[in-house]
């Protein structure tokens, strides 16, 4: 099966020209492979880390400290008007330099946090800025009366938050959900610039090596077509999922 | 003693008046709710005040090299060059991006099935896949240069990240006309008719100015977005903001601690011109709003 494939896009380059190496060069495609599973890493990671900021950050800022509310939407505002790209440069290279550095096994200096991990911290932290908007949109949709008969249930505010608000706040939003986390999935490619090896990364030193652009081209953006799908597909399951009959539209 | 006297009710001193601490007796006063803090121009300068303040305070350790302020003091000129650059790639592309957009999302309202699904498949893709793969794809597949009869046209760089650019937006723009035809409510369309209206003249006199101003908001949104996303050209090499910010840092010897204030002021750029605009988009919006 594999060699099949692999005979017929050897034949395609050798007929027509079109090198798709990642197709029959087992180097290049475990590169890319290995690429595509930092992008799921990155993904996965950050969309998860960013719905925690999300909800957290939805709840202190309605929260009675005036402090943590400052806080909150000095950060959503901070890392929504700022580029993910500066916000990732000014992450690692900025932030990055000022920590202590740790000895790593062998005796070398290593920083505390390395390039996948900054890239996860400031990718986590764009799309969380934008959830805690998302989510505060989502709990100011949830009737005052609903909370109201939560207290006089004798829910505290935090249990109120956890069983009630927050499970209809997210049913609310999950549409403007959706297209953030979208975006965060296509925002990973930023990762790039710090060499993070994810897809485009690999991709792009698979055709500087072998100079087939336009074939790797191709395969980058049905990749990333891909992932988007399986993405949405997801989140519509999810809604679906979720669906109260009789509740929203 | 009266009964009056023991209730302490009597005719020329009404209830109301009595002081009371009953909660029950106090007159109705609406709650004082949280409004949702904000963030306002005070705030700001405070701000910057505290970075005046202890920038240089904390930059005395290093007592020969100059300080990180004076760094960005000095190359701010520069920088802001840069930072004027990208702006005008994030007009351009917009400026393109719109018009191409408008056509798009009326290609996909049009009538024809044929017209209406190629316009919405090439708005799913370049909606779809990340800005970043779309300016790598015609940084490499555009040709440096162009020859239109006989004329050879130099394609430099940032031409083609313009370009780059405006592809997104193009295909975002489409949505938000296509949305907002959307939801003109139907009996327009009707009423239109109604009046011997053609197709035609109903969206452009009847629908679209009605449109325009739905459109306002959500068209700035795509707009900080792009302006945003312009630092992005230092990947493929255009000199933008980052790039300069990049060589300044070297520049001065490429000290590390130089890196966070450096990068910061470009933030701090972006953060000033992006955030206005977010501000007068949800003002817009509120304004818009329609029930």
């Amino acid at each position: 099966m594999i060699e099949a494939v692999q005979a017929w896009f050897q034949r395609l380059y050798e007929t027509t020209g079109f090198n798709f190496t990642v197709f029959y060069d087992p180097y290049d495609w475990e590169r890319y492979v290995a690429g595509l599973r930092m992008t799921l890493l990155l993904g996965i990671s950050t969309i998860l880390i960013s719905l925690v900021i999300g909800a957290v950050g939805a709840l202190l800022q309605r929260g009675p400290s005036r402090l943590l509310r400052g806080i909150v939407n000095g950060f959503v505002v901070v890392f929504r008007n700022t580029p993910p790209l500066v916000q990732i440069f000014f992450f690692y290279f900025g932030l990055g330099t000022l920590l202590p550095d740790v000895r790593s096994a062998d005796g070398l200096r290593a920083p505390i946090l390395d390039n996948v991990q900054w890239a996860i911290v400031s990718l986590a932290l764009f799309a969380g800025a934008f959830n805690v908007e998302i989510f505060r949109s989502g709990i100011e949709a949830v009737p005052k009366t609903t909370v109201e008969a939560a207290e006089a249930l004798g829910y505290t505010r935090f249990k109120a938050y956890r069983h009630v608000v927050l499970p209809l706040a997210l049913r609310v939003c999950l549409p403007a959900l959706n297209n953030n986390l979208i975006n965060l999935l296509k925002t990973t490619t930023l990762a790039y610039a710090i060499a993070v090896p994810e897809t485009l990364y690999a991709v792009k030193q698979i055709w500087s090596e072998s100079q087939n652009v336009l074939e790797m081209m191709l395969v980058l953006l049905a990749t990333y077509a891909v992932l988007v799908g399986v993405l949405v597909w997801i989140m519509h399951r999810w809604e679906r999922a979720l669906r109260i009959p009789g509740y929203g539209r | 003693m009266s009964a009056s006297d023991r209730t302490g009710l009597r005719a020329d001193v009404r209830p109301e008046s009595c002081p009371t601490d009953l909660p029950v007796l106090l007159p109705f006063a609406l709650a004082e709710g949280h409004p949702p803090a904000r963030l306002r121009p005070v705030h700001g300068w405070l701000l910057c005040g505290v970075a005046v303040v202890t920038f240089p305070a904390w930059a005395q350790g290093a007592a020969v090299a100059p300080s990180p302020l004076d760094v960005v003091i000095k190359w701010a000129p520069l920088l802001l060059t840069g930072f004027a650059f990208n702006v005008a790639i994030s007009l351009m592309a917009m400026a393109i991006g719109t018009f191409a957009g408008i056509g798009l999302g009326l290609a996909m309202l049009a009538e024809g099935v044929v017209l209406r699904r190629i316009a919405w498949s090439i708005t799913q893709v370049f909606r779809n896949v990340p800005w970043l793969v779309l300016l790598f794809f015609v940084m490499f597949l555009v040709p440096f240069q162009v020859t239109v009869f006989g004329l050879r046209v130099p394609l430099p760089d940032w031409v083609k990240a313009t370009f780059g650019f405006s592809l997104p937006v193009m295909a975002n723009v489409a949505e938000i006309v296509r949305g907002a035809v959307r939801s003109v409510p139907n009996t327009q369309w009707e009423a239109a008719e109604s009046l011997a209206f053609t197709r035609r003249q109903t969206l452009w006199r009847i629908i679209l100015p009605q449109c325009a101003k739905r459109m306002l908001p959500p068209w700035m949104n795509v707009y900080a977005l792009i302006a945003m996303a312009t630092v992005q050209a230092s990947i493929v090499g255009v000199t933008e903001m980052l790039t300069l910010t990049a060589q300044v840092h070297a520049a001065e010897g490429g000290r590390p601690e130089l890196f966070a204030p450096l990068y910061g002021f470009a933030m701090l750029c972006f953060f000033l011109y992006c955030y206005p605009i977010d501000r007068l988009t949800a003002v817009l919006e509120r304004r818009f709003e329609t029930r």
